[in-house]
């Protein structure tokens, strides 16, 4: 034990508070956008089934996090009789 | 109307199951009628907290299968009448639990209890958010630790999300049970305080339950702790907690142990 740590009569408790204020902060905002990818990806699937015919799971959505800017990558594949001349769209 | 409650708490060995078992006769100890459940399909163990670990013939998955009626796999518990037990398959996992098994069986028991409590398994996986479906009340177990207290988190963002309640757009009414709790060791500063978890979880606090050797020496002997002893510090937290969630308002303390005379003439002596 160092001398410093005989003045540090705090103890510990009040790091753990810190620390998990701080991850759950950010484990909060993080669920929060798990949900927003699922809601998006099924607010675009009912805009697309209006006009085309696609398999759930022929249906990508990412979200990646940048320093200051976020993408949003939307990756729709459908069958060539669903739209002839394109396989593969992408938005 | 009738009530299932759940004991949930994401991390394990924080004390869902000596919660649910001291809830649950708590409650039989009040005059309801109570189930308490066992949702740990592959470890059950509420059974042998229980003490009726040898009278387990048909289980949960034997129901909700249709393998077995309700009223067979139930176990009556021997000391409480109006106290039953259903217990958790050993054999199978919880892969084997079905939604509309679970709650037709949850619908079959809102029939003949008052009150049934459900003992989630530890974990966010299928058994723990089957556990919590059908709940209309959750209490949150939780040990005034940092990896407990992240867990309890997570699963209160799950009982918001993933029960029936939260998905018609009610609310599922939710309390923290803070167990293992030492006073001494969080005034010196070295245990987060009850406020501390409290303000970081921003649930009401059901009961504080304080460390005792109380809750290991009742689960030694297969009886819930507030049958055991229900003058012991644990055991009196337990029972306070029933009666704030009968709706009586009953002051929030950390009960501590009650020594009688001799007791203390002793420690004196052995001090």
């Amino acid at each position: 034990m160092s001398v410093l740590a005989l003045f540090n009569r705090r103890g510990s408790a009040p790091v753990a508070r810190e620390r998990l204020q701080l991850i759950l902060a950010h484990e909060r905002a993080e669920n929060g956008r798990a949900d927003l990818v699922i809601t998006l990806r099924e607010e675009i699937l009912a805009v697309i089934a209006k006009h085309i015919t696609v398999e759930r799971d022929k249906v990508q959505i990412k979200l990646e996090r940048g320093e200051g800017v976020s993408t949003l990558g939307v990756d729709i594949e459908f069958p060539v009789a669903a739209e002839p001349g394109r396989k593969r769209a992408v938005a | 109307m009738a009530k299932v409650l759940v004991v949930t708490s994401g991390k394990g060995g924080v004390g869902k199951t000596t919660t649910t078992a001291a809830l649950g006769a708590a409650l039989a100890q009040a005059g309801e009628k109570v189930c308490v459940v066992d949702f740990d399909v592959g470890l059950r163990n509420l059974d042998l907290v229980m003490g009726a670990e040898r009278r387990v013939v048909y289980d949960l998955i034997n129901v909700t299968n249709g393998d077995a009626k309700l009223p067979q796999a139930l176990i009556k518990d021997k000391r409480l009448e109006n106290l039953a037990l259903l217990p958790a398959s050993q054999t199978r996992d919880k892969d084997a639990l079905t939604d509309e098994g679970v709650a037709r069986v949850m619908e079959e028991l809102r029939e003949r209890f008052d009150w049934i409590v459900c003992d989630s398994p530890a974990g966010i996986e299928r058994g723990a958010t089957l556990a919590m479906r059908h709940a209309d009340v959750a209490v949150v177990v939780t040990n005034p630790e940092v990896s407990s207290v992240r867990d309890s988190d997570r699963i209160i963002g799950l009982l918001d999300s993933k029960t029936v309640r939260a998905e018609k757009g009610d609310t599922i009414e939710k309390h923290l049970i803070l167990t293992r709790f030492d006073p001494a060791r969080a005034d010196r500063g070295d245990m987060l305080k009850v406020d501390d978890v409290l303000e970081i979880l921003s649930i009401p606090l059901l009961a504080i339950i304080p460390e005792s050797t109380e809750v290991l020496r009742a689960s030694n002997v297969g009886c819930p702790v507030t049958l055991n002893n229900p003058l012991s510090a644990p055991a009196r937290a337990y029972t306070d907690a029933v009666r704030r969630l009968k709706g009586e308002s009953v002051p929030m303390s950390v009960p501590t142990e009650r020594k009688s005379l001799i007791n203390k003439l002793f420690t004196r002596r052995a001090a």
